[in-house]
């Protein structure tokens, strides 16, 4: 069977065809953006509202894909825990040339470190290489949703989606 | 297990203690908390068992509509432990069968 | 004898918000829960809702309970009884309460009953053992009780309470969790999946539980590949060691009170299993009976709160307690919402069931 979000939960290279928050490799090049992993019509949007720059647009009927604009993006992170499905991250290829940075919510305890070693895991939370927490923070209305920045291996960024629970 | 530390909701307070004698024994919960979530936390699952056959139940459903959980509180058959507030000095028994109120054996 | 325009039976999600309408707009509101406190199963959902920013979106379910809660206690025309049950319906203007441990009539001019729904279960040998449980209760048991029955979590059913629970199950610390589901599709969001594989779950499509075994508590389960029609693939099955088994098999709507009542009922799978007949304004096929929430078909906290708000201002109107243009402007807002919460591919099946209900529902008002 082939695997894809319905079949086993990870998004295929197909699904991500039809993704529409998925930033070009030009705009990557740039600086931080966020990517909006939202493929099905599910009647939300408070990532829309929850950007300041106006970046990202569901309008009507609430149940479009999110829209990225990546022109407006500027890689702030407002929108990762306003997503009710986890699905929002931001990378920052321009952080070395080795390295990438790679941001994403985590609802676990113990929380990580800044500076501590973790591994970072992929959507299927294999473990794909070594990371450094380079940031963690909670703001008061992102309500005990935490916003981890990794800072991993430029080569590996995009398969980046989490980091292995401490407890384990 | 109790849940002591939690991501999203915080620590639990523990503070008021009771104690409480299930089966005879004694046992620590706290206060208020339903009956059913003190027995987990000291790892009982069987709550009653069948009148036929024996079988153990627990708890099913948790919010006091399916009945699996009854167990006999202060001599009284039948309360639903999930929705049953724990108390100072509760004794609580296995329940074998429908239960009874005095008078008639249990089964 | 209590006397009340509006007798509220169950304050959840959709009794709580009902009562706030009716009662902001000066009807005086008897609301009355079985439990101890308020809010349903609204408090044990910890996580962020979906749905439309404007309505609560991206808030968590239990904080929008609490300023329910407190909304309530500031309303001086709601009295709020809790471990009080509505045991019977003498006719349509007159209930037995029992409250305080004495018996209380309640003579109402309306009713709106918003009993909530019940998990259904799942029979394979072993679900009686001890540490077999509705999804929904497990999620009590970890987000209220605080208490973790176990480390290892066979789900069964993907829908979004079985995603939902088995990632909650992960916050409250358990150890791992394997998800199964008869159909080869996955039931719920794509993204609730995605967060729970991300952290290790094993999702198993085309797979059901065939039994359950263990000394006094679940220590094992036997699982089985099965075909499109749900039957068992010969010699695929295998073990699993795990100490509780989860069932998110959907819930069907609680409605011992409408079936004393008398209303009609309708068998609608998509809303449950039999839902009782209602219109668009949340009337039931008994005149001044009105319904909200997973009873009237079971959907989520966000759908019951907007048909709570809406069988409030069908009662306030009917009861001349507002202006006609104003019942109008509220009734299309609410129902604009609605069929916005009902929109897309996960909406638009329980969209059809409610519309075939109010086309029933069409051939009791004109009896009325």
């Amino acid at each position: 069977m082939e695997e894809n979000l319905k079949t086993c939960g990870v998004i295929s290279s197909d699904e991500f065809k039809n993704c529409k928050g998925w930033p070009s490799e030009e705009r990557f090049s740039k600086g931080p953006v966020a990517i909006l992993e939202c493929i099905e019509e599910i009647p939300c949007n408070p990532c829309e509202c929850s950007c300041p720059k106006g970046a990202i647009y569901v309008g009507h009927p609430i149940t479009n894909l999110p829209t990225l604009d990546e022109s407006k993006c500027v890689g702030c992170k407002s929108c990762i825990a306003s997503c009710p499905g986890l699905a929002i991250f931001v990378e920052d290829h321009t952080f070395s040339d080795k390295e990438a940075l790679v941001s994403f919510p985590f609802e676990f305890i113990p929380y990580p470190k800044k500076g501590e070693k973790v591994s970072a895991v992929n959507r299927k939370s294999e473990v794909v290489c070594p990371a450094v927490v380079h940031d963690i923070y909670c703001t008061k209305s992102n309500d005990a949703t935490m916003i981890v920045t990794l800072r991993v291996d430029k080569e590996y960024v995009h398969q980046v989606r989490s980091c292995k629970m401490l407890g384990d | 297990m109790r849940v002591i530390a939690h991501p999203i909701l915080g620590n639990i307070n523990q503070d008021n203690e009771v104690t409480v004698y299930v089966d005879g024994k004694e046992m620590r919960g706290i206060e208020g908390e339903p009956i059913a979530a003190m027995l987990a936390a000291n790892k009982i699952y069987t709550h009653r068992l069948t009148k036929k056959r024996h079988e153990p139940r627990g708890i099913f459903c948790a919010i006091g509509r399916c009945t699996d959980c009854v167990m006999i509180v202060d001599g009284i058959p039948n309360v639903r432990t999930c929705v049953t507030p724990l108390k100072e000095g509760m004794v609580i028994e296995t329940q074998h069968g429908v239960g009874h109120w005095g008078g008639e054996k249990s089964v | 004898m209590f006397e009340v325009d509006l007798l509220i039976v169950g304050a959840g999600p959709a009794g709580l918000c009902a009562a706030l309408e009716a009662g902001q707009e000066g009807l005086s509101v008897l609301l009355v829960d079985e439990n101890a406190k308020p809010g349903g199963q609204l408090f044990k959902q910890i996580h962020k809702f979906f749905g439309s920013e404007m309505h609560k979106a991206g808030t968590r379910g239990f904080r929008i309970g609490e300023n329910l809660v407190r909304e309530i206690a500031e309303c001086p025309n709601i009295t709020l009884w809790l471990n009080s049950v509505v045991f019977s319906a003498i006719d349509q203007n007159h209930f037995e309460v029992v409250h305080n441990c004495s018996v209380q009539v309640i003579n109402t001019k309306k009713v709106i009953v918003a009993t909530g729904a019940i998990e259904k279960g799942l029979v394979f040998p072993g679900w009686t053992l001890p540490g077999v449980m509705g999804a929904g209760a497990l999620q009590t048991m970890i987000n209220i009780n605080r208490v973790r029955p176990g480390n290892k979590l066979l789900m069964v059913g993907s829908g979004n309470v079985g995603l939902i629970v088995s990632y909650q199950f992960l916050q409250a610390g358990g150890e791992s969790v394997i998800l199964v589901e008869a159909a080869n599709r996955i039931g719920g969001y794509g993204v609730h999946a995605s967060k729970i594989r991300r952290y290790g779950t094993n999702i198993i499509t085309g797979c059901s539980v065939e039994s359950v075994s263990g000394n006094g508590k679940v220590e094992s389960a036997i699982l089985a590949k099965v075909d499109d029609k749900f039957q068992t693939i010969k010699g695929t099955q295998w073990e699993e060691k795990v100490d509780i088994v989860a069932i998110a098999a959907g819930l069907y709507p609680l409605m011992e009170l409408l079936r004393q009542l008398g209303c009609e009922f309708t068998m609608c799978p998509p809303l449950g299993g039999w839902v009782p007949v209602h219109d668009e304004r949340m009337e039931t096929s008994l005149n001044g009976i009105f319904i909200a929430g997973d009873v009237s078909g079971a959907e989520e906290a966000s759908t019951a709160m907007e048909e709570g708000r809406l069988a409030a201002w069908s009662v306030t109107y009917d009861l001349a307690k507002c202006t006609k243009n104003k019942y109008e402007s509220v009734r299309i807002d609410i129902t604009k919402r609605l069929e916005a919460l009902r929109s897309g591919p996960y909406g638009i099946a329980r969209k059809n069931a409610k519309d075939s209900i109010y086309a029933i529902a069409k051939n009791f008002s004109k009896l009325r």
